[in-house]
């Protein structure tokens, strides 16, 4: 043996140290780097400007960040950086040949439309055009590394197998047809700006925080001296560095009224594991971790509750004790955050008059957003002192708000904007990175970025809200219902966020959807020690409707009916006022009736014999199961949204409009609207968004408003541009207005055509100016309607669920882009599904999560979804722009009880407690009677 | 990810040139898993990029020798060639159990097969195959001569292996007497393509008809029972409850110990079945 090298621990200045200089090319571009040791490609990649490698997991899950190492796909987060010396490397920005043309795969990217956030598309393509990849079968096998939250795969399954949807614009006429997305070049070519996509500021300051380790505890001291002498690290700041007298809600809304302020940007007081405790500023992300570590934190330890019924009683642990009415909080002494009781008629007498009563208790579980970008955001100062954020958001314009009111801004001083941002599904509703970076930014001057590691997406930022319901159902024998009655405890964890809106929602639309004299219910949103839930694409309905369609086809089955005609006799009806707990109805109202089409597609589809083979095996027991659900369109609270269109010179628009664009498709919608009503075509119209210096306010993308509310809001505006066109064309031409059309870029007045640019230059010179701007409001506001069906099989000896056929029917309005309707109603099952048949998010006995990561916490990849028959309503919605309704939110809504209901008719056996996993159906499986004799030998 | 308290990385030629070691320092073979968490307690890496071990070499009368640093993309394309010897009746076992891994066949592209056996994860499916083959690991210390253990003893636990502080796992050599044995294979994912939560092999000896019977994924280490004959179901439960006590059970976010202990109990019969 040679004499050994000893290799001793270096000093911790050389923390920062770097490998020696090493060449590699970087999509053909020879370069010299220096990576430091531990340092994974990815990150160098994006040092060098090569924003297309995204960070989705960080761990090597998700394959966001896939390139080729010569030629070879790889996880770059996985690839230590140092052995990509003298490699080739292949990002997706160096795909394509130089001469401007796509590469095939991201050519049929773009006519499957096979994206919806576009944040997983570059790993995605990456991968499917790689040696070893495409050519590789079964594609769930080749993808089984390629999650996306977004579209359910069957986009991108379909753009791999190269199937075109995307149709051809008909100027003018644009809307119902199936069009890209604005951004689809953009994102298929990794050129696309995702928020955290900008090199950094000269003075850069990256942070991280140190998170309690405790769930419930009191901070006693914080010792932060040896984090200070780590190199690279610029301040510390910890609750006394922030005001104590001004609590606020992470949750955001127009009126902030809603939400409860029981939250400060750094409390002495934790009341759930990962609460921010310190905060960290550093030149760079490796400096403010090395640091965190070496902070020291006393606590002492308080008791903690994480059930919401225990929370309840007299003796429990009390998370916001003290806190006044200022704060919103309903019964702080009794972890109430939010109480409500409703009755409409007597339900004491329905139950009186009913022939057959059901009642069960049904418990739905956490569930994460998992959006692919994590939460970030960034803040810095501008020569002028005014203060920019850059951020992931839903809604910039109420961030702003948030902003002003935390930090006393004047509102002029600040602006923040959004570019793409990859994912939302509710839980970028929330200010949870943006408030500390604008801290840091004040106090030092410098710009400051933070970035949620996916772990932190994890234990740090919301869920939806964990619900136990008991429900119970009368009825008369031949099925009309007497009376509902439910009772509702929601777990909203440490802090309330959208706690109290959540639980007000849940009580609404399952028990709307159907005609009954007799609706009553009580509501608590209780605090826990938990990782606090908030706004989830469904806000609650979800977790009701589950329950209330799980009882209905329990009483179905208790009166011998088929459970679809038990709904046909009780749904309601065209005319039908809409009243759940509530004596009086609001605003909403029926808009447009697609219900029982709906119900009449899916028992159809569901005889229709399709789907996967039945198992031969005795082995496996089959059955069939639906639900329907009602969704309103829009927030019962005022949301308003405001377009701006302008005639630009060369003769094309710019509509400004201050909605996010996250991956529902709003902006795609948006722009056929102004187009069809401008007579354009839709390259001619283009968008600018959610940017609080450039676009009106909007009141946020979320709660099925952004084709709703903007989309109304852009067609007003256009609407009025079009009128100012044509009368100044007329009056330039001399010919009648009712010859004037807008004809692409000119208006054509009895076949003289005026250049657009003309009639602008001309009205211009007299003063005039070419540009409207409306309003639109989420008021009335309509109702959208979504059944699914499913056919499964239950393995009886292993507790497998395997879906055979899954069918979708929604009620949307006139759907003004088929192929992106359908991309919500898949992307919304695949929630659905994911809740019910995997995701489990695991809560040990010290409420630490178990599993805060994509390789034990699993979302569904290609080969876990079954591929989901899509079908529309015929319906035109006299409320909504143009006849349509929303369809981003609600096709999630009766996934859940459907796949119950299947899995109930299957088995004989009513499992209420979600997730509906192998582990927890096996044991009560095992032990049916049905079971052939052989199998029980097992156990 | 950055691994951000690396603050020093060395590239070896040899495994020799490493003598002395300390905690803080770790091999670094693929990466896949070393990069996929934060690493706070280590310093160092040392690559063993330069070892040049060559990854297989296939002999009939002997059988199959892999390295240590074999990738598993290397692994699975050498388990799908053909003019492998005829009488490995068992080789079909390379390709299932490379494709029981919840990886996909990029990480495949880095992660080596040493690595998952370091790793020492009960669904490690490597391990399933070493362990199914009657493996044996060599073992290379940092001061004292190489030593061999049976791929069976090789894990002690979840994460847990007999390798000792600075440690190498060379190699991996499967005898052809096991190769030439008749497989059965079972295995459940509570996800399609997902993670095992239980994954048994059975061989059959075909000079003896001696039954191996291997269980993995569902317990913290692998366990194999040895049947002259094929057992009836009576016999079988009774030896499986004799050789997995209820806490040799995992239990994991991917499955319940119970679970896990009803889905063996369930494949082992299916096992002997089609071996018998």
């Amino acid at each position: 043996m040679v004499p050994g090298l000893s290799y001793s621990r270096p000093l911790s200045s050389a923390a920062l140290s770097r490998n020696r200089p090493m060449q590699l090319t970087i999509n053909g571009n020879p370069a010299e780097v220096a990576p430091r040791p531990g340092q994974c490609l990815r990150t160098l990649l994006r040092e060098h400007g090569w924003y297309g490698v995204k960070k989705g997991c960080d761990a090597g899950d998700c394959g966001a960040c896939t390139v080729w190492v010569d030629d070879n796909p790889v996880h770059s987060c996985l690839y230590p950086a140092f052995r990509a010396k003298d490699r080739h490397i292949t990002t997706i920005e160096g795909l394509s040949p130089e001469n401007g043309t796509l590469h095939p795969m991201q050519a049929q990217f773009l006519a499957a439309q096979g994206f919806q956030c576009g944040f997983c598309t570059a790993g995605t393509i990456m991968t499917a055009a790689a040696k070893g990849g495409a050519m590789r079968t079964p594609m769930e096998r080749v993808l089984k590394g390629n999650l996306c939250r977004c579209t359910g795969y069957r986009a991108i399954r379909d753009a791999i197998e190269g199937r075109r949807h995307v149709q051809e614009d008909l100027p003018g006429a644009s809307v119902g047809r199936s069009l890209g997305s604005p951004l689809g070049p953009a994102l298929v070519t990794g050129q696309a700006r995702f928020t955290a996509d900008e090199p950094p500021l000269p003075g850069l300051l990256h942070l991280k925080v140190v998170r309690s380790p405790h769930a419930h505890a009191q901070v006693l001291a914080i010792r932060k001296e040896a984090a200070l002498e780590v190199p690279g690290v610029h301040s510390i700041f910890t609750w006394e560095d922030v005001p104590q007298h001004r609590p606020f809600t992470s949750a955001t809304h127009d009126d902030y009224h809603v939400d409860p302020d029981d939250t400060l940007m750094l409390d002495r007081v934790m009341r759930f594991v990962g609460q921010r405790v310190v905060l960290v500023a550093a030149d760079s992300e490796q400096a403010a971790a090395l640091a965190c570590d070496k902070i020291e934190v006393d606590y002492e330890i308080l008791p903690a509750v994480f059930d919401p019924e225990e929370a309840m009683r007299p003796d429990a642990p009390i998370l916001h004790h003290g806190k006044d009415a200022a704060s919103r909080i309903s019964h702080p002494e009794r972890n109430v955050l939010r109480e409500i009781h409703g009755e409409n008629g007597n339900v004491a007498a329905g139950f009186e008059e009913a022939d057959v009563i059901v009642e069960n208790t049904y418990a739905t579980h956490r569930q994460p957003h998992v959006t692919l970008e994590t939460h970030n955001s960034h803040s810095h100062l501008s020569p002028d002192g005014r203060l920019h954020v850059r951020t992931s958001s839903q809604t910039p314009f109420l961030t702003k708000v948030k902003l002003v009111y935390l930090f006393n801004l004047y509102p002029e001083n600040l602006h923040v904007y959004t570019e793409r941002v990859g994912g939302g599904f509710g839980g970028k509703q929330e200010v949870l990175t943006e408030d500390l970076c604008v801290l840091v930014t004040l106090k030092t001057g410098r710009p400051a970025r933070w970035e949620f590691t996916r772990e932190e997406e994890f234990t740090a930022t919301t869920t939806r809200h964990p619900f136990r319901v008991k429900v119970k159902l009368g009825a008369r024998r031949d099925g009309t219902l007497t009376a509902m009655s439910m009772r509702v405890v929601t777990n909203t964890g440490a802090y309330g966020n959208h706690g109290g809106e959540v639980l007000g929602h849940s009580l609404n639309e399952a028990f709307a959807v159907y005609r009954c004299p007799n609706k009553q219910a009580d509501g608590y949103a209780v605090y826990t020690n938990c990782v606090p839930a908030g706004a989830f694409r469904g806000y609650g309905l979800t977790q009701t409707a589950y329950a209330v369609e799980c009882a209905m086809d329990e009483l179905a089955s208790t009166l011998g009916m088929v459970p679809a005609a038990l709904r046909r006799k009780n749904m309601i009806q065209p005319g039908d006022t809409l009243l759940s707990i509530w004596p009086h109805p609001g605003d909403l109202e029926i808009g447009s009736y697609g219900l029982a089409e709906c119900l009449d597609l899916v028992e159809a589809a569901l005889a229709s014999g399709r789907g996967e083979p039945v198992p031969q095996s005795p082995e496996w027991c089959t059955g069939q199961g639906l639900a329907l659900a009602m969704l309103d369109c829009g927030p019962p609270t005022e949301h308003r949204s405001e377009a701006r269109i302008d005639l630009l010179a060369n003769g094309s628009y710019q509509v400004a409009i201050g909605s996010a664009e996250f991956g529902s498709g709003s902006l795609t919608v948006q722009r056929q609207i102004a187009a069809t009503v401008l007579g354009c075509p839709v390259e001619s119209v283009k968008m600018v968004t959610a940017d609080t210096d450039k676009t009106p306010y909007d009141t946020g993308t979320f709660a099925s408003t952004g084709t709703l509310v903007g989309g109304g809001a852009v067609l007003a505006a256009a609407k009025v541009l079009k009128e100012q066109l044509l009368r100044l064309a007329s009056r330039y031409t001399g010919q009648p207005i009712d010859s004037c059309q807008l004809s692409g870029a000119a208006v054509d007045c009895a076949n003289h055509p005026l250049p657009l640019s003309e009639l602008l230059a001309r009205a211009e010179k007299e003063g005039h100016r070419l540009s409207a701007v409306r309003r639109a409001y989420a008021a009335p506001r309509s109702v959208a309607f979504n059944v699914h069906g499913f056919r499964v099989a239950v393995h009886r000896i292993t507790g497998q669920v395997r879906i055979l056929q899954s069918v979708h029917a929604a009620d949307a309005g006139q759907v003004l882009n088929p192929m992106q309707c359908r991309g919500q109603v898949e992307g919304g099952v695949a929630q659905g599904i994911g809740w019910v048949l995997r995701e489990d998010m695991q809560l040990t006995p010290e409420g630490r999560i178990a599993n805060p990561t994509l390789r034990h916490f699993r979302i569904p990849a290609m080969a876990d979804l079954p591929e989901t028959e899509v079908y529309f309503a015929h319906t035109h919605d006299r409320i909504g722009p143009m006849g349509a309704k929303p369809m981003s939110e609600s096709p999630v809504n009766p996934v859940a009880p459907a796949l119950a209901n299947a899995i109930a008719n299957a088995t004989g056996i009513r499992f209420t407690d979600l997730p509906l996993t192998a582990p927890r159906l096996y044991p009560t499986l095992a032990h049916r009677p049905t079971l052939p004799a052989q199998d029980i030998a097992l156990s | 990810m950055d691994l951000h308290h690396i603050t020093a990385q060395q590239s070896p030629q040899t495994p020799d040139e490493v003598q002395t070691w300390e905690p803080g320092l770790a091999w670094l073979a693929g990466g896949t898993w070393l990069f996929s968490e934060p690493q706070p307690v280590l310093h160092t890496l040392l690559d063993m990029g330069n070892f040049n071990w060559p990854s297989l070499q296939a002999v009939e009368e002997t059988g199959l020798e892999i390295a240590a640093t074999c990738t598993i993309a290397q692994l699975h394309a050498f388990g799908g060639s053909t003019g492998v010897p005829a009488s490995w009746q068992a080789f079909p076992l390379i390709q299932t159990c490379c494709e029981s891994l919840q990886s996909s066949f990029k990480i495949w592209n880095e992660a080596t097969v040493g690595g998952n056996l370091c790793l020492g994860l009960p669904a490690g499916a490597l391990i399933s195959l070493a362990v199914a083959l009657e493996g044996t690991c060599v073992l290379w210390p940092r001061q004292d001569l190489p030593r061999s253990v049976s791929a069976l003893e090789f894990v002690t636990g979840v994460q847990q292996t007999v390798l000792r502080p600075g440690e190498l796992l060379r190699s991996i050599h499967l005898p052809a007497s096991a190769l030439r044995k008749q497989p059965a294979f079972r295995r459940f994912s509570q996800t399609q393509e997902g993670r095992s939560s239980a994954l048994l092999i059975g061989t059959r000896c075909p000079v003896t008809a001696e039954i191996l019977l291997t269980i993995t994924a569902a317990t913290v280490r692998p366990v194999q029972l040895r049947f002259a004959t094929p057992p009836g179901a009576r016999d079988l439960a009774a030896s499986l409850e004799a050789a997995i006590l209820p806490t040799a059970y995992f239990s994991d976010p991917h499955g319940t110990a119970d679970h896990r202990r009803h889905l063996v109990h369930y494949f082992a019969p299916q096992i002997i079945e089609e071996l018998a």
